[in-house]
């Protein structure tokens, strides 16, 4: 038990500090903090086990978040069947030959008896491209033409959104693998440029074709795997539950009408809590299952040989591992994961907007979790998530506080003082920043370092 | 004449852009081929870093134009660069001390050092945004056109008309200049050379006498004087933006890696490269071949190969097919 002390000792502190958030400002605020601090935590999991297993730098963790909001709205939302009739049956046509023109390809780098190999397969992509864009552009334009202002797009399967989770893992593997393919060869600077560019390249991909899922018109309106606000307000159970609740609260009351407007009113608050309280069951299961998975790895002579190679790839490799293809699956284990993570903020917020996934939010303030928790150690990935996101997220009122409490003696018309109030968001950034450098120079191994099991 | 016609028209929208844009590109990613070069890692405070020297040619412009200094026809950004290269480079040597040569004394692996340019990027980041704010701003003043569509085509008689924003030529001018001069620095003095000779072998370099400070100093020195230019040029051309200079950051990347990372040859014709690939690739060649075809041959589409949406999305496809088939870029990489 004593050598997870300092892991209880600050998994009791973040509690603790998202506890004082609820009693300060609101549980509501408290327990979305929370909803988004487990999201993370199931990110920095699968970045984690890239970065401390196997010693592989993703920047692309953007792309595989985005992959997972694209397939909530690939399985959850209801199929728009004129836009299959109009343009559905051209679009897999063009995903035929996308297929074909990969396996040409394959089949042509293989084949060592062709001479000019590179011209033909440059010409073999262009007239695909140029193939493809003569018949899928009408296709698209009369799919986003349909209804526009609601729909424009294909929809999706109107299965259960909770599917969609593992579709989202699914997808981002699937995409990990061809990226792996690509760039896994790369030294360990190049792979990172090499990754984060990739992930631009899929996030302008959702960006703009439309006919996906709405491009930057967003999808609005997820299913949810959660009961709504407004049917537990009008459900018996909900509103009875309330009122035992705050029984003492309500009897103090005497009139009637005043205690109607207040229950009312209780209900209401109650309902938004109940609903971020189911999304934080299904989120903590989410990251409990994980962990045990995850650490059960770890300690596993699989978890063994990945340490070996992240230590000494050369010795790894004589000593008969395949490092090529270890590289390869715990790529793909950790973009899977990411995967999962985007699926579920993407469910959590209700919206898919492929706008807002930007590389500062999605990769680097990712990383800044990972490597403040602790590299390698799942316990450390997972307290990374909660503290820096609780930073990112109490950063502006804290430096608001700050400033003021600095600039106290200044006048309220003190243009510095003003400057300074209306730019307290941006002090997210410079506290996140120095933080990461701080952690960097003196304790580079994370808040909660990895622990080497002997055996 | 409609191959005249043809021809001006393609000037005017894609090749004049292209060398424009590429020659912003070029400087950024000489900047960051020569962190990479001599001081060993990838540097993702690249664009911040830029954008940080522009904030203070912007801040100045803006001061110049309330006393009012000004520089006739031409910006009065440029008499700004002298101070925000400066500021910039004192920015750099202060980062560099407090942050960077911890980690290069100490000899780590680049991941680290470049997890840190990470931290710095943010710090940059935060201060660009506390000092200056998010919003957009525009600080071109002076003449804007050297040549008007509307003039041109009253000289000539074509139906095309030609354009020459000043922000054009004084993009190209510039660089040109700046790169030369450094290359002259690099090849032909002494502490170039041994700045050459400190990025091929560090041992070697320190067992013949070299000054590793020295060389870093220079370092910072020369990759602000390229920064803050790059970054003021961009600003000039465009608008200043501090996002936009983050985003930059990419395809200044995928240009020094396309020309081999750690060549400063390579990573300007880089720049080049991928601009060029970018606009020549998104355009819509409709009226070009309107021109040039017999009207039955006319196209009705646009023939654009790729909606101008992708225009990011084609300098990262280039830089993969690079990494793919050229690990070491076009240009061997690795080299000053």
């Amino acid at each position: 038990m004593r050598q997870y002390s300092n892991v209880i000792a600050a998994y009791s502190i973040m509690l603790f500090l998202i506890i004082l958030v609820g009693v300060f400002q609101s549980w509501s605020i408290a327990l979305s903090i929370l909803n988004y601090c487990l999201i993370s935590a199931v990110m920095t999991i699968g970045a984690n086990i890239q970065w401390g297993y196997a010693g592989l730098i993703n920047f692309g963790i953007m792309g595989y978040t985005a992959l997972g909001g694209l397939a909530v709205v690939l399985v959850s939302v209801a199929p728009v069947p004129e836009a299959w009739s109009a343009g559905g049956l051209s679009l897999i046509f063009c995903l035929l030959i996308i297929v074909v023109i990969i396996f040409l390809i394959k089949y042509l780098i293989k084949n060592k008896n062709i001479k000019n190999k590179t011209f033909i397969i440059s010409s073999v992509i262009i007239s695909g491209i140029i193939i493809l864009r003569f018949i899928s552009a009408p296709a698209i334009e009369s799919i986003e033409s349909v209804d526009p202002a609601k729909t424009g797009f294909l929809g999706g399967l109107g299965l259960p959104v909770l599917l969609s989770w593992i579709v989202g893992g699914l997808f981002a593997a699937g995409v990990a693998f061809v990226v792996g393919k690509i760039a896994l060869g790369l030294r360990a600077d190049y792979l990172a440029i090499a990754t984060l560019l990739i992930a631009e390249i899929i996030v302008s991909i959702i960006k703009h074709e439309d006919w996906l899922a709405r491009g930057v018109k967003n999808v609005i309106g997820l299913k949810r795997p959660a009961p709504y606000e407004i049917d537990l307000q009008n459900s018996e159970w909900f509103i009875n539950l309330v009122e035992k609740f705050n029984s003492t609260k309500l009897n103090m009351i005497t009139s009637i009408s005043e205690r109607k407007d207040q229950l009312s009113q209780l209900v209401i608050d109650a309902s938004s809590i109940y609903v971020k309280l189911c999304f934080s069951g299904l989120f903590l299961i989410v990251v409990v299952a994980l962990l045990i998975l995850t650490q059960r790895a770890l300690y596993s002579p699989w978890g063994r040989k990945m340490r070996a190679i992240r230590d000494n790839e050369i010795s790894a490799s004589a000593m008969g591992k395949n490092v090529v293809k270890e590289h390869l699956l715990i790529f793909i284990l950790g973009s899977a994961i990411v995967g999962l993570a985007g699926a579920m903020m993407v469910t959590n917020d209700g919206l898919f907007t492929p706008g807002s996934y930007r590389p500062m939010r999605y990769t680097f303030v990712i990383w800044v979790m990972v490597i403040v928790g602790g590299t390698g150690n799942n316990f450390g990935a997972i307290l990374g998530g909660f503290a820096v996101w609780f930073l990112w997220v109490q950063a502006a009122p804290m430096s608001l506080f700050l400033i003021n409490f600095f600039t106290a003696n200044l006048p309220e018309t003190n243009e510095i003082k003003i400057h300074l109030i209306n730019s307290a968001p941006y002090f997210r950034f410079l506290i996140i920043g120095i933080g990461l450098l701080i952690i960097m120079r003196y304790r580079p191994q994370g808040i909660l370092p990895e622990k080497i099991v002997k055996h | 004449m409609d191959f005249l016609n043809a021809i001006i028209l393609l000037l005017n929208f894609t090749i004049l852009p292209a060398l424009t844009y590429g020659s912003q590109l070029a400087l950024g990613a000489i900047f960051v081929t020569l962190i990479y070069g001599v001081l060993r890692f990838a540097n993702f405070a690249t664009g911040d870093m830029m954008s940080f020297g522009t904030m203070f040619s912007v801040l100045l412009t803006y001061y110049f134009q309330s006393v009012g200094i000004n520089f006739g026809i031409l910006p009065t950004a440029l008499l700004t660069i002298p101070f925000a290269v400066f500021m910039m480079i004192f920015y750099m040597l202060t980062i560099d001390k407090f942050v960077f040569s911890y980690y290069r004394i100490k000899k780590s692996p680049p991941v680290q050092l470049a997890m840190v340019s990470v931290g710095v990027m943010f710090v940059t980041q935060a201060i660009i945004r506390i000092i200056i704010g998010p919003s957009d701003r525009r600080f071109l003043d002076g003449e804007k056109f050297i040549l008007k569509a509307t003039e041109f085509k009253e000289m000539t008689g074509l139906n095309e008309g030609l354009t020459i924003k000043s922000t054009q030529i004084l993009t190209v001018l510039v660089t040109i200049i700046v790169v030369s001069i450094m290359f002259w620095f690099l090849n032909k003095t002494k502490t170039g050379t041994s700045m050459r000779a400190y990025s091929d072998n560090e041992d070697l370099a320190l067992l013949s006498g070299i000054d590793p400070k020295k060389v870093v100093l220079i370092t910072w020195i020369i990759a602000g004087i390229l920064a803050t230019i790059g970054g003021i040029l961009y600003g000039l051309d465009k608008s200043y933006r501090p996002f936009v200079y983050f985003n930059n950051m990419l395809p200044i990347f995928a240009a020094a890696i396309v020309g081999g990372i750690g060549n400063p040859y390579g990573a300007f014709l880089g720049g080049y490269v991928i601009a060029f690939a970018e606009i020549f690739l998104t355009y819509a060649y409709k009226k070009f071949f309107s021109y040039i075809l017999p009207e039955s041959l006319e196209p009705n589409s646009l023939v654009q190969l790729l909606s101008t949406d992708y225009k990011f999305a084609i300098s990262f496809s280039i830089l993969v097919i690079v990494l793919l088939f050229r690990p070491s870029g076009i240009f061997e990489g690795k080299k000053i």
